[in-house]
């Protein structure tokens, strides 16, 4: 087991930070110290403690420590262990796409879309196709909102439209056909075995198919959502984790301005 | 007189349960007049109808097809049953399968009498309910042999999409200490107008709910529960567009809680009001007839609306259910009310308050297995804070005496449950139940303290939403958006279209079998 309260082992390890190289920080610079879980799928016993160790080794830990283990039932066995990782990253080379617009909170962007729209932003979101979970596009969109950040319908440039669950693209579609919409929000929370990837390609060909597309800005969200993987689906945005109404609304605004000035 | 540690006032409380009582007399002399094809299909399955046919359509669908088709629904599937066993003297699954084959048409065959349509159908009767009493007494006769858990019951849920790999991870639940395997189904199942046949290997977030997947869990629980010597309930949903089919399926195969709230359906999955209702109705009937736990969904309410501000319109809400379960001779020790800790851990004082509210429903519903939710809107990827909401809400449960504990797991907002997180939930119920055993006997609350008075504060908004809604009437309450801000329009939603008026030769004799546990 562990080798106590205080770490004895000898720090004899370059200390100096180097973002070309970085490392997990425990409590020492490039002490690479991580905590991993996990389950194996074999009995509690002597052999499978060491084959944990293993698989700490395998993943790239060295002093692989197995700190607990516990057996869930005849056949698996859970553990909690802690090592060194051997990897290092290269902060230095990291780019990341974002979505490309300031964040503004509610008023600036009644204020921007006043000033450079001149009249309502139509938004129209739902959870769509067999997805039943309103929580994400409830958060965006209902006044309410989340966390302080109030939802699109209390804005006031905004005429917001949640369509809720389990609403088939056809429909979504015909909805922002019907209202003439600038910004479509697809909220997409459940992802067992990729079902949101099919549900959100499927609405990006629809929309080609009816050449509606390039008129519409396009935007999806949820908790396993992020920007690249939005653009690669052919979305103009993607919103994940942390991301509130204002980071949308912002959004929204900024690029139909964009695109109005664009068609001048 | 029942004393209050809160300072509740009774009389208080008795005025909100008969101002529920009238809305639910009101909202049940529109169901009494209704049928819809989920009832009628549920009929047909009580007649011993069962299987699919070529197209993998239900046979139970088939049949009620076949009378929407002539239109007739409304005067019931046993009428014409009943008169095409006199008429053919073929068995009822004999019946479906020539009308599946086109072979027979039980809407143009000659009309026997009323005495000879009753005896046709009496032998199928009395064979359905001695199932459902067989079924009944095997979980008794588990109760008095091996027992079962302590309350709060441990509810924890398995979501492979696979049933055999469910039965995998229930297993494993069971062995390290939960009372309650919940199957979530697969999702959208309950937008289907009908219950897929058969064991299934394919899922999204949960597993369909089969009569044979039902089968395969209970046969799997009863082999641990033997083993482990305590029997471990299992949980479904009877919710959604197939209600009352998937009672008398769970009534058949031996399932102890259903989820079963038509208000969740209405608020929640868009489901037309009316329809649903009367589904509810008979689903309520065989539920309790079968000794089934049902569990509400008030505590969704506070997905939508804030915990705090919206407290009210759960304690509302139960109020109403009970009655409406009342109605349907569903027993109060069978009514699994429920309600959530569902406050922004930003809040403070929140655990107060929570305390005050878990307290409060536990006094106002003395003898009902409260379903107690854990925090789910406010859990994030901070698993390690997670893990303390979730000990925080365990501390409640065992405080207030609750009856089933949905357990929370510290991974929540990430993904359905891994082996080790139900593991983790588990243990961290089990460490506090211990440890804090006896705390709900030894503390009391300070007079008129923040406790009492949030409490009292709950049951008058409760009372004021109640008479509101007794003005208003059930129905026209849910189009304005009375519950968890979310406004249902009396047409709009899902299964309308499968609602019909009774007709002069309608009738359903397993209702007040049932009711009388004849």
């Amino acid at each position: 087991m562990s080798g106590g309260l205080y770490s004895m082992e000898d720090n004899d390890f370059d200390q100096t930070l180097d973002l070309k190289k970085i490392k997990p920080y425990g409590d020492t610079m490039n002490d690479g110290k991580t905590q991993v879980s996990f389950t194996l799928p074999v009995p509690c016993c002597d052999e499978s403690i060491e084959a944990a160790k293993q698989m700490m080794r395998k993943m790239g830990f060295e002093n692989p420590q197995i700190v607990f283990y516990k057996q869930l039932m005849e056949g698996f066995t859970f553990f909690n262990c802690y090592g060194s990782t051997t990897h290092t990253v290269d902060y230095t080379t990291i780019h990341v796409p974002k979505v490309e617009s300031t964040t503004m909170d509610m008023h600036e962007v009644d204020d921007y879309a006043k000033e450079h729209i001149g009249r309502k932003v139509v938004i129209v979101g739902a959870s769509t196709g067999t997805d039943a979970h309103t929580v994400g596009i409830d958060a965006i969109m209902n006044m309410k909102g989340f966390a302080g950040h109030y939802g699109l319908e209390r804005y006031e440039c905004m005429e917001a439209l949640n369509m809720g669950s389990q609403v088939p693209n056809e429909e979504f579609i015909a909805k922002a056909i019907e209202l003439k919409a600038d910004v479509l929000l697809v909220s997409q929370t459940v992802t067992q075995k990729d079902v949101h990837i099919q549900n959100l390609t499927e609405l990006v060909e629809m929309l080609e198919a009816e050449g509606l597309r390039d008129k519409i800005i396009l935007c999806c969200g949820g908790p396993r959502i992020s920007h690249e993987l939005a653009k690669e689906l052919g979305y103009d945005a993607g919103f994940g984790m942390n991301t509130y109404a204002d980071d949308v609304a912002s959004f929204a605004v900024q690029e139909l301005e964009r695109r109005m000035n664009q068609n001048k | 007189m029942q004393t209050s540690k809160l300072g509740l006032d009774f009389k208080k409380v008795e005025s909100a349960k008969q101002v529920s009582k009238n809305i639910a007399e009101d909202v049940q002399k529109f169901v009494d007049g209704y049928t819809t094809v989920a009832v009628e299909r549920t009929l047909c399955r009580l007649m011993g109808i069962d299987g699919i046919d070529a197209n993998e359509v239900p046979l139970p669908n088939v049949v009620v097809d076949h009378l929407v088709d002539n239109g007739v629904m409304n005067e019931g599937v046993m009428f014409y049953l009943g008169n095409a066993i006199a008429e053919t003297g073929l068995s009822t699954q004999e019946i479906a399968e020539k009308i599946s084959e086109g072979e027979l048409d039980i809407t143009k065959l000659t009309i026997h009498t009323k005495e000879e349509i009753n005896a046709a159908v009496q032998p199928y009767i009395t064979s359905s309910l001695d199932k459902i009493k067989t079924r009944r007494g095997r979980r008794d006769e588990y109760l008095n042999t091996i027992g079962e858990g302590k309350k709060p019951y441990l509810y924890v849920i398995v979501a492979t999409g696979n049933i055999y790999e469910d039965v995998v991870q229930a297993e494993a639940a069971a062995r390290q200490g939960a009372d309650i395997i919940a199957v979530i189904r697969t999702t959208g199942q309950s937008l289907l107008d009908y219950v897929p046949y058969g064991a299934t290997t394919e899922g999204f977030g949960g597993t369909v709910a089969t009569q044979e997947n039902f089968r395969i869990m209970r046969e799997a629980l009863d082999k641990v529960g033997e083993e482990e010597k305590r029997y471990i309930r299992l949980c479904n949903y009877c919710s959604g567009l197939c209600m009352p089919e998937i009672a008398v399926m769970g009534a058949f195969e031996g399932l102890d809680v259903m989820l079963n709230d038509a208000l969740y359906g209405i608020l929640f999955r868009d489901i037309n009001m009316q329809r649903t209702i009367v589904d509810q109705y008979f689903s309520r009937v065989i539920n309790g007839y079968a000794g089934v736990i049902i569990n509400t969904g008030e505590d969704n309410y506070l997905t939508t609306a804030d915990a705090f501000e919206q407290a009210h319109t759960v304690l509302a809400s139960d109020l109403i259910n009970e009655q409406l379960a009342l109605i349907a001779a569903l027993p109060e020790e069978q009514m699994g009310l429920g309600h959530a800790f569902e406050m922004d851990p930003e809040l403070e004082n929140g655990f107060l308050y929570e305390l005050a509210q878990a307290q409060m429903t536990r006094e106002i519903f003395p003898k009902a297995p409260l379903k107690y939710m854990p925090p789910t809107k406010f859990m994030t990827g901070n698993i390690f804070r997670g893990q303390i909401q979730d000990a925080l809400f365990n501390q409640i449960s065992i405080w207030t005496g609750q009856g089933i504990q949905l357990l929370g797991m510290m991974t929540e907002a990430i993904h359905t449950p891994f082996m080790s997180d139900r593991y983790l939930a588990i243990e961290n119920a089990q460490y506090i139940f211990n440890n804090m055993k006896g705390i709900g006997d030894e503390v009391e609350y300070k007079k008129d303290g923040i406790i009492q008075k949030r409490a009292q504060k709950v049951v008058d908004d409760a009372h004021n939403t109640l008479t509101a809604i007794e003005n208003e009437g059930l129905f026209s309450a849910l189009s304005k958006g009375m519950f968890g801000d979310v406004k249902r329009p009396i047409d709009g939603g899902k299964g309308l279209a499968g609602v019909s008026e009774k007709g002069a030769n309608y009738f359903n004799p397993f209702i007040d079998l049932m009711k009388n546990r004849k």
